[in-house]
């Protein structure tokens, strides 16, 4: 069987920016979907969508509850619930306590998703001012899957891509190099 | 593959299977993902040595079987939550009711009770608390117990006042509870209009007809086929030409009810235009 793919990027403070450089540089026909988690403040949601949609040609539309995961379209994680992917690879929505102050929580969607894409997933970990997300690379690294931060002197604010580098096993990018690699999965 | 602290696929529908049989909640209706990361959270939270113990408290401690619910069902509510969702009702869904003799509202899924007197502070401002009845539900009884206290945290005052104001609010939020310790305990007359039942949106059936139901953030835990059914009860439940409302994310597209409902405005409230 061949593994089912997905990437994770998940971010906090200084993280737009870094998605605005890497989406419009990504392959029209990439053949896994994108989910995007990032902490922001409630009730911004079609801003952020609109702003990411402008710069990409990959569909780009909030994560909706019950809705199958297709390859090729970039999903943005609503504000205010936590996004769980569920094992027939659909989304979930939850809106239980905050974790790690957080919600949406980034390692919530790590960790869901791990359970269900196991060494088909690949989460990317960008800038941040808390650790919200590095349990959820843990967990990714346990079932398999690629665990990915960026690299901390190129992040706005270091905090979470240096917690991730510090408690687990991660590759390091530059944001120049994350298109490529983004690209070269498969 | 298990991981340090969580609970596997397997056992999750263990459980799910001991609780129906043994206790008749049935949870098997309810999403995977969330259902699990909530048992897993509790399962660590309350520390326990193994699965078997977790299982075997579950079955057979009937007061820690009550903590269990009240832990896998999400019991997160604030007042007045989406602002602009209480504009709406302040401003066209409730005043339009008002040629009711008597208004009934169906909360379900209440929780703590935070909606519920939000609920009745908008009537009692528009006048027209005297004749309505909110019938507040939760499967969960210990919710209730609290929910019936109306009292709730000081710290949260100043957020629920800002939502208050921002779905329209003109009085002083104040006026409405009485600092009591590090609680806001609300005014009893408020209470005089509701009444809180358990009811079990999976099990239990259709037991009023109302002008108004509110079931908002609760359908997010349901699979598809569970909302369906739980959509089919508030049609049941729901008079013609009424409304319902549901949380944020949530919608009645695709179900079966949705072809005799009609969408009012932006924001997740629908009327009910056939029977």
């Amino acid at each position: 069987m061949t593994k089912r793919r997905a990437l994770i990027i998940g971010g906090s403070a200084g993280s737009l920016d870094v998605l605005l450089k890497v989406l419009p540089e990504l392959n029209p026909n990439v053949q896994f979907p994108i989910i995007v988690v990032v902490h922001r403040k409630q009730g911004m949601d079609s801003l952020l969508t609109d702003l990411l949609s402008y710069r990409t040609v990959l569909k780009v539309k909030e994560a909706e509850e019950k809705e199958p995961i297709l390859n090729g379209n970039i999903y943005i994680a609503p504000s205010d619930y936590h996004l769980l992917i569920e094992r027939d690879f659909t989304f979930s929505l939850d809106y239980s306590e905050k974790v790690n102050y957080s919600r949406p929580s980034i390692d919530v969607t790590f960790q869901s998703a791990a359970e269900a894409y196991h060494d088909g997933l690949v989460c990317l970990l960008l800038s941040g001012s808390n650790a919200d997300g590095v349990n959820g690379l843990i967990t990714n690294n346990l079932f398999g899957g690629i665990s990915l931060a960026q690299e901390p002197s190129s992040a706005q604010v270091s905090y979470m891509p240096e917690q991730a580098i510090l408690r687990t096993n991660v590759n390091i990018l530059k944001i120049e190099e994350m298109p490529a690699y983004i690209n070269s999965i498969s | 593959m298990p991981y340090s602290g969580a609970i596997s696929d397997e056992q999750t529908e263990i459980l799910i299977n001991d609780v129906l049989e043994h206790h008749g909640y049935d949870f098997t209706g309810y999403s995977r993902a969330s259902l699990k990361r909530r048992i897993s959270r509790l399962y660590n939270l309350d520390k326990h040595l193994s699965f078997a113990e977790f299982r075997y408290k579950t079955l057979n401690d009937a007061v820690y079987f009550k903590h269990f619910v009240e832990g896998i069902t999400v019991n997160v509510t604030e007042m007045f939550r989406d602002p602009s969702f209480y504009k709406v009702l302040r401003e066209h869904i409730l005043p339009s009711l008002n040629t009711y003799p008597f208004i009934r509202i169906w909360l379900a899924g209440c929780s703590t009770g935070e909606e519920v007197y939000s609920m009745a502070i908008l009537l009692e401002e528009l006048n027209l608390l005297n004749k309505s009845l909110i019938y507040a539900t939760d499967i969960n009884p210990s919710v209730l117990e609290k929910a019936g206290q109306g009292m709730f945290p000081l710290s949260q005052m100043k957020s629920y006042s800002e939502n208050y104001i921002a779905a329209g609010g003109k009085r002083d939020f104040s006026s409405y509870y009485s600092a009591n310790y590090s609680l806001a305990k609300f005014d009893p007359d408020l209470k005089n209009k509701m009444i809180f039942s358990t009811h079990n949106l999976v099990s239990d059936h259709s037991f009023n007809e109302f002008q108004l139901i509110l079931c908002r953030n609760v359908l997010i835990y349901f699979d598809r086929s569970l909302q369906f059914n739980v959509l089919q009860l508030f049609d049941q439940s729901l008079e013609n030409l009424c409304y319902l409302a549901l949380g944020s994310k949530e919608t009645i597209e695709f179900s079966p009810i949705s072809s005799r409902y009609k969408r009012v405005g932006t924001e997740k409230i629908w009327r009910k235009t056939s029977t």
